[in-house]
C-alpha cells in the first residue's frame, strides 16, 4: 500500500518519534506538573503551539508544491483562509442564540446589517458533517478551478507566482465586503463551542493542541507518501524538466493540478484547526503578505524535505512572538533581512545545513531547489 | 426696487465723487453717512438706505450687505458706532469696526443694538448681493455671480438684470443671466423661455425643466419635455467622457507604476517585488523637496522629477549589486529576496521618518480644474500626471531604441553569451538597465505624490495591479505595457459606477487571471522559437 | 475530484490504448508522412513546403546548415509547434496535427533533445522507471509498484546504454556522453516505433561517438524502431547513414545515399562547399 511506504524511511520515523514525544511533553507538563512550578506549560502556551503546529502544516502543504513540483504559490494562505472560513461559519452556527443579539440562527453581524435570513451558501454549517468535509472541499475546489485553468494553459515559474498572489489578493478584497455575508472587517468571532465542547475550557485547548499535532503528522505522511511514490519522482520531473516529461508521455497538467489540490485541502485543514485555537478569522489571512511569509518558513527551513518546512515554520513564528512583544517595530527587519538572506546565503535552508547525507544541485534549468532525494527504489 | 435702474446707471458718477473724500477722516467718511439711515425703525426706510449704499459703489458696500443680512451690524448704544461683529458667542463678542474694519476689542451684548430685518429686505438683499457682483470687475467672479443666480431670479430682479444683460460685455456672463431670466419665465408658463435653455448641463436649469415638464400646460411640459430629453443626451455623453478621463488618469498612473517593472521583468526577466517602494522612495523624495523649499511647492515638484528618479536609480543599483546580482537565474529566489527588500524599506520609512502619512502640496498652477463645458471639467493635476506618464514613456521609448544603452539591454537580453563575445559589459548593462527601470519608478512616485496621500504603504498598493498591468500587455513589450496599463484603467472605471470600486477591482483581477490563461503571453507576445524556450 | 477525472479520462483514453503494442498501421508502407508542411515565426519561414516520407524500420539522417528548419521539423512531428498547413500522418491512421505531446509520445513517438535533458535530481534508474511504458495517468501512477517484469526491463536498457554501474547515482554527475545515452534509454523504454534523434554526438569524445553509432544502427530494423537522427557532423552521418535527407531553408533539398547526396551540385553548394570553405 502505497501510504504506508514512508514509515520504511528512516527520516519519517524519526519526525515522527519526535513530533509525537514533544506532543505528550507537553500535554505532561501541562496537565501533571502543577501551575506556578518552572516546568509547567500553561494552557495558554499550549495554545500558542497549537496555532504553530496549525502553521507548520500550512508550510507542508506549500512545501509539497514548491519543493517537489516547482510551484511557487503566493497564494496558499487563500485556502488556508478558506478551510478556516468553512470552520467559523460551523463554529459561527454553534454560538446559537448565545450572540449579542440573541437571534438563535442569524450571526450577529447579519443582525447588525439587517438581514432577514441566512445567505444560501450557510446553510447546513450548523451540522459538522457538512462543515468539515467543506473544510477540504472548500478550499479543494478553488484549487481545483484555478490550477485547471492555469495548468492547462501552462502557466508556470513567476507567471503562475504573480497570478496566485492575485487570486488571494482578489478574495481578500471580497471578502472584506460586508455583503459577501463573511463578517466582512471583523471576520468570524466570538465562538464559544466546537461539537459541544467549550472552546474556553483549558480540556478543549489542549485537546485542539493535540488534534492539530495529530494532523500535522498525518499530512507529513500523506506528502511523504506522495512524494515517494511514482508520482513523486513525476512531480520532481515536473519541477525540473517539464518539457521533457511531456515528452514521456506523463500529462505534466493534470500531476500538477492533483499536488496543488491535495496541497490546498492540506491548507484548509490546516486553517480549520488554526481558527478554534486563536477564536476569529478575519480577511487578513488572504492578504498576499502572509502566503508569501509561509513561502519564507519553508525556504529557512529547507525545501522538499517536508521536515525542513516545520522546522522553518516553528522558528519564525517563535520568532515573531517574541520579537513583536519585545521589540515590535524590528520585526519587519528581522523579517525582510530574514527574506535576503536566506535566499542569497542559504538556499537549501537549516535542513541543508544539517546536511544529513551530500546532495546535489539541479544545474539545468531555472532551478536550484534540493534534488528530492529520497528514493523509493 | 423700481428705482434700482437708476441707481444703478447713476453708479459711474458716484463713483467719481468717491475718489475725493477718501483721505478724511472717520466721521468724514461717507460711510457713515451712508449707514446712518439703517437705524430707522421703518423697514422701506432701510429699504431705501440699502439703495442708497448699492448705488454709492463704495467698495465696502458689499462686506456692509453681508452683515447686515446676517445680522451682524449692529451700532453701539452709547456711542452710535456702526461695528460688524465677528462672533456672536457668549456675553462679550469680538467685533471690528464697520467703516474701517479694524479690530475694536470685545463688546458686551447689551450695549449693541442690531439692526433689524424682515423677509422683504431680505429678499431685496440677496438681490442685491447677486447684483453687486455682477458688476465686479474680473469676468471670472461675474460669470461666478451669473451662474449663481441660476434658479434664484424672481420678479423683483428681473428688470434690473436686463439692465445688465444690456450694459454686459462678456458673452459668457450675458447667456448664463440670459439663462437665470428664462428659468424665471419658466416659472411664470412662458413655454418659449425653453429656447434659451436648451442644451445647458447646469443642474438648476434641469431641475427647472423637470418643473415645467410636469406643467399643466400641455405646449409647455413637452417644450421642457424635449428640451431635457437633449440635455439628458448630452450628459449621458459628458459622463462617457468624464469616465473616460479618469480611466485614462488611472490608467496612466498604473502606465507610470508598471513602465518600470516592464523593464526590470520584460526585459531583465527580473522579478523586482521591492517595485512598489521604488515607487514610494520618489514620492517621499517629493516631500522631502518641499521640506527643504518651503513656500515653493512648483519649484520643490520640478526638482523632484531628477532627485527621484535619482533617489530611486541608486536605491535600485543598491538592490542589484546588494542581492539580485547573486540569484541570477533563479526568479523565483529574486521574487523572495526582493520581497524582503520591500519590507525592509517600508519599515525604514516608518522608523526614519514615521507611520502616518505625509502630506504633499500640490503647487497651484496644478490645481483647480479645466472645464471643457457646463457638466464636463477636468481637474489639473490628473491632466499633468496624464501628460507626464506619456512624456516617460516616449522617454523610455527613445532610450531603448535609439541610444547605446538600449541596443546594449536588447542585445543582452537576447542572447547574454552572445553580447558578451561582442564585448558588451553584461554586468554594466544590467546595473544600467536595472537603474533605469527603479528611475522610472521613483519618477511615477513623483507624479502619484500629487494624487494620493504618501505613506509607508504607497507601493505596496501598486505593486500587485503593476505585474497585472505588466503581464496582461505581454513581458518585454513596452507598447503592450502602455496600452494595458490605459486599457485596465478604463476598463476599471466603466465597471466601477455598477460594481462599486472594490468589485471592479476584483472583476479585474479574475479578468485577468483568466485572460492569462487564455493568452499566457499577454496582448503583444514575442513569436518564435526564441520566446518558447 | 481526481477520481471522476480520471473515470472520464479512462473512457477517453481508451481508442489508443497503452502504446506497448502501438497501433500503427504500417502495412502501408510508410511509418512518417509530412505533405507539404509550411510554419513561419513573424514572417521568417522556418519550415516551408516540406514533404518527407520515413519507412518502417528506416534509420534515416538528417542534414542541413543552421536554420534549414530541422529543429521545427521535430517539433512539428512531437506536436510542439503547430504547422500553419500541411498534414503529417503517423502510419496511415493518425493524424498527428489532431494530438497533443503526451497522446503523441505515447502513440510511440519519442524525440531525444539537442540538448540532453535528462531529471538530474532523480536516479538514473528512476530515469527510466519514469520513462517506461506503463499507466501514465495520475492515479494509477500514485499506487504504482514497479514490477519484476519492468525491472527486468530497465536492467536491460541499462545494458543496452552502458550505464549498469551508475544506476543508483544521481543523474546529474553523468558525464555530457553518457547523458545522451541515458535519454536515449530513456526512449527506449517507451518502445517506441519511431525516434527521433536530435544531434546525438554534439561534444562527444571519440569513443563516445563509436559507442553512440554501435547504438543507434543496433536499434533500427524491420519491427523493431525507425529511427531519425538530426546531426551536424558528416562524419558520423557517414558511418550510420542508410539514406540521407538534406534540408534546405524549410525543404528538402537532395535525398538519397551519402554518396548520391554528397556528390549533388546543389548540395555541395549550400551546404558541403560551407563546410569546406570554413574548414
Amino acid at each position: 500500500m502505497w501510504l504506508t511506504r514512508p514509515f520504511s524511511e528512516r527520516s519519517t520515523r524519526l519526525f515522527l518519534g519526535i513530533l509525537l514525544a514533544a506532543l505528550a511533553l507537553v500535554t505532561l507538563l501541562n496537565l501533571a506538573v502543577p501551575a506556578g512550578h518552572p516546568l509547567h506549560v500553561s494552557t495558554y502556551t499550549v495554545t500558542l503551539l497549537g496555532k504553530y503546529l496549525s502553521y507548520a502544516l500550512l508550510a507542508v502543504a506549500v512545501d509539497l508544491v514548491w519543493g517537489y513540483l516547482g510551484i511557487l504559490s503566493l497564494g496558499h494562505g487563500a485556502f488556508f483562509a478558506l478551510g478556516g472560513y468553512a470552520m467559523g461559519m460551523y463554529l459561527m452556527r454553534q454560538i446559537g442564540d448565545r450572540g449579542v443579539y440573541g437571534d438563535p440562527v442569524l450571526p450577529d453581524f447579519m443582525v447588525f446589517l439587517d438581514w432577514d435570513s441566512l445567505p444560501w451558501y450557510w446553510l447546513g454549517f450548523d451540522m459538522p458533517w457538512f462543515a468539515f468535509p467543506m473544510v477540504l472541499l472548500a478550499p479543494g475546489l478553488l484549487a481545483l478551478v484555478f490550477g485547471f485553468l492555469a495548468f492547462r494553459s501552462r502557466v508556470t515559474g513567476v507567471y503562475l507566482s504573480i497570478i496566485t498572489q492575485a487570486m488571494t489578493f482578489a478574495l481578500m478584497l471580497a471578502f472584506f465586503r460586508n455583503e459577501m455575508g463573511f463578517g466582512g472587517n471583523n471576520g468570524l468571532t466570538d465562538f464559544r463551542e466546537l461539537l459541544g465542547f467549550d472552546l474556553r475550557s483549558d480540556a478543549t485547548r489542549l485537546g485542539l493542541f493535540l488534534a492539530t499535532g495529530i494532523a500535522l503528522a498525518l499530512g507529513y505522511v500523506l506528502c511523504r507518501a506522495i512524494v515517494a511514490s511514482k508520482l513523486g519522482r513525476v512531480s520532481v520531473a515536473c519541477r525540473d524538466a517539464e518539457a521533457r516529461t511531456r515528452f514521456l508521455g506523463y500529462r505534466v497538467e493534470r500531476f500538477q493540478l492533483f499536488v496543488f489540490v491535495v496541497s490546498a485541502m492540506l491548507a484548509g485543514v490546516a486553517g480549520a484547526l488554526y481558527v478554534p485555537q486563536v477564536g476569529i478569522i478575519n480577511p487578513s489571512e488572504f492578504s498576499p503578505i502572509f502566503s508569501i511569509e509561509v513561502v519564507l518558513w519553508v525556504a529557512l527551513g529547507g525545501r522538499a524535505t517536508l521536515y525542513g518546512a516545520v522546522i522553518g515554520a516553528l522558528l519564525v513564528n517563535y520568532a515573531k512572538t517574541v520579537f513583536t512583544g519585545v521589540m515590535p517595530d524590528a520585526w519587519l527587519f528581522a523579517l525582510g533581512g530574514m527574506f535576503v538572506l536566506v535566499t542569497v546565503f542559504l538556499p537549501r535552508g537549516i535542513a541543508g545545513l544539517l546536511g544529513q547525507r551530500p546532495r546535489r544541485r539541479a544545474s539545468h534549468a531555472q532551478t536550484s531547489q534540493p534534488t528530492a532525494g529520497e528514493s523509493a527504489a | 426696487m423700481r428705482m434700482l435702474p437708476r441707481f444703478l446707471s447713476g453708479l459711474l458718477c458716484l463713483c467719481l465723487l468717491l475718489g475725493l473724500p477718501l483721505a478724511a477722516q472717520a466721521q468724514d467718511d461717507p460711510g457713515q453717512a451712508l449707514l446712518d439711515p439703517l437705524d430707522t425703525a421703518s423697514y422701506a426706510d432701510k429699504g431705501e438706505a440699502i439703495e442708497a449704499i448699492i448705488a454709492s459703489g463704495d467698495a465696502r458696500s458689499r462686506r456692509w450687505l453681508e452683515a447686515l443680512l446676517g445680522g451682524k451690524l449692529q451700532r453701539h448704544k452709547d456711542t452710535g458706532r456702526f461695528v460688524v461683529v465677528v462672533e456672536n458667542r457668549g456675553r462679550s463678542w469680538p467685533v471690528v469696526d464697520a467703516l474701517s474694519f479694524e479690530d475694536a476689542g470685545e463688546m458686551s451684548r447689551r450695549e449693541l443694538d442690531r439692526i433689524g430685518i424682515n423677509n422683504a429686505l431680505r429678499g431685496q438683499l440677496q438681490g442685491a448681493l447677486a447684483v453687486l457682483d455682477l458688476h465686479a470687475d474680473e469676468v471670472r467672479e461675474r460669470r461666478e455671480a451669473a451662474r449663481a443666480l441660476l434658479g434664484d431670479v424672481d420678479a423683483s430682479l428681473a428688470e434690473p438684470l436686463r439692465a445688465v444683460i444690456d450694459g454686459e460685455e462678456d458673452a459668457e456672463v450675458r447667456r448664463l443671466l440670459e439663462q437665470a431670466l428664462a428659468i424665471h419665465r419658466l416659472e411664470e408658463g412662458e413655454a418659449e423661455a425653453v429656447d434659451a435653455l436648451a442644451g445647458s448641463l447646469n443642474s438648476r436649469v434641469r431641475s427647472a425643466l423637470n418643473a415645467a415638464s410636469r406643467s399643466e400646460d400641455p405646449e409647455l411640459a413637452a417644450a421642457a419635455t424635449s428640451a431635457l430629453a437633449d440635455i439628458e443626451q448630452k450628459m449621458k455623453l459628458n459622463r462617457g467622457l468624464e469616465t473616460l478621463y479618469f480611466g485614462l488618469s488611472l490608467g496612466s498612473v498604473l502606465v507610470l507604476a508598471a513602465i518600470g517593472l516592464a523593464i526590470t521583468f520584460g526585459v531583465m526577466g527580473v522579478i523586482n517585488m521591492a517595485h512598489g517602494e521604488l515607487i514610494m522612495l520618489g514620492a517621499y523624495t517629493t516631500w522631502a523637496m518641499q521640506q527643504l523649499l518651503p513656500g515653493q511647492p512648483g519649484l520643490a515638484l520640478l526638482l523632484a522629477i531628477p532627485a527621484g528618479f535619482l533617489v530611486a536609480a541608486l536605491a535600485g543599483v543598491a538592490i542589484e549589486r546588494g542581492v539580485i546580482q547573486f540569484l541570477k537565474g533563479r526568479p523565483l529566489e529574486t521574487l523572495l529576496a526582493t520581497f524582503g527588500v520591500s519590507l525592509i524599506l517600508q519599515q525604514l520609512v516608518r522608523t526614519v521618518i514615521s507611520p502616518q502619512n505625509r502630506t504633499v502640496v500640490s503647487p497651484e498652477w496644478m490645481s483647480g480644474s479645466l472645464m471643457l463645458n457646463e457638466g464636463l471639467s477636468l481637474t489639473l493635476n490628473r491632466l499633468y500626471v496624464l501628460g507626464f506618464a506619456l512624456v516617460v514613456f516616449a522617454g523610455l521609448m527613445l532610450v531603448m531604441r535609439r541610444t547605446r544603452l538600449g541596443l546594449e539591454v536588447r542585445a543582452v537580453t537576447q542572447n547574454r553569451a552572445m553580447a558578451r563575445a561582442m564585448g558588451i559589459r553584461a554586468t554594466r548593462v544590467d546595473i544600467l538597465t536595472f537603474a533605469l527601470g527603479a528611475g522610472v519608478a521613483g519618477l511615477a512616485g513623483v507624479a502619484l505624490s500629487q494624487l494620493t496621500n504618501v505613506g509607508p504603504n504607497l507601493g505596496q498598493s501598486y505593486i500587485i495591479d503593476s505585474f497585472m498591468v505588466v503581464v496582461f500587455g505581454g513581458v518585454g513589450n513596452l507598447w503592450g505595457t502602455l496600452v494595458a496599463g490605459l486599457s485596465l484603467g478604463v476598463i476599471n472605471q466603466v465597471l466601477e459606477p455598477w460594481a462599486g470600486a472594490v468589485l471592479a477591482k476584483i472583476v479585474v483581477l479574475v479578468f485577468i487571471i483568466l485572460f492569462i490563461q487564455k493568452r499566457p503571453r499577454g496582448l503583444f507576445p514575442q513569436k518564435g522559437r526564441a520566446a518558447e524556450g | 475530484m481526481s477520481i471522476l477525472r480520471s473515470l472520464a479520462d479512462r473512457e477517453r483514453v481508451f481508442d489508443f490504448l497503452v502504446p506497448a503494442q502501438s497501433p500503427v498501421d504500417v502495412r502501408h508502407g510508410p511509418i512518417l508522412y509530412l505533405e507539404d508542411v509550411s510554419v513561419s515565426f513573424d514572417g521568417f519561414k522556418a519550415i516551408d513546403a516540406l514533404d518527407l516520407t520515413i519507412d518502417d524500420g528506416e534509420l534515416r539522417c538528417i542534414i542541413g546548415p543552421n536554420g534549414a528548419g530541422k529543429t521545427t521539423m521535430m517539433d512539428i512531428i512531437t506536436g510542439k509547434t503547430r504547422p500553419d498547413s500541411g498534414s503529417v500522418w503517423f502510419g496511415s491512421r493518425h493524424d498527428l496535427l489532431t494530438l497533443n505531446e503526451p497522446e503523441i509520445a505515447s502513440l510511440g513517438i519519442g524525440r531525444k533533445f539537442q540538448k540532453p535533458t535528462v531529471f538530474e535530481a532523480l536516479t538514473v534508474f528512476e530515469n527510466l522507471e519514469l520513462a517506461m511504458a506503463a499507466d501514465k495517468r495520475v492515479l494509477p501512477t500514485l499506487t504504482a509498484r514497479l514490477t519484476g517484469e519492468g525491472r527486468d526491463r530497465i536492467e536491460e536498457v541499462l545494458a543496452t546504454i552502458g550505464l549498469v554501474e551508475l544506476r543508483h547515482g544521481p543523474a546529474g554527475i553523468l558525464s555530457h556522453g553518457q547523458k545522451q545515452w541515458l535519454e536515449i534509454g530513456m526512449l527506449l523504454m517507451q518502445r517506441p516505433r519511431l525516434l527521433l534523434v536530435d544531434e546525438p554526438v554534439a561534444g562527444m569524445t571519440e569513443q563516445e561517438m563509436e559507442r553512440t553509432a554501435e547504438l543507434l544502427t543496433g536499434l533500427a530494423g524491420k519491427g523493431k524502431q525507425s529511427v531519425v537522427v538530426v546531426e551536424h557532423d558528416m562524419g558520423f552521418v557517414r558511418s550510420i547513414a542508410r539514406t540521407v535527407t538534406v534540408l534546405h531553408q524549410g525543404s528538402v533539398l537532395a535525398e538519397g545515399s551519402m554518396d548520391r547526396v554528397s556528390n549533388d551540385p546543389k548540395v555541395i553548394e549550400v551546404y558541403l562547399g560551407a563546410e569546406e570553405e570554413a574548414a
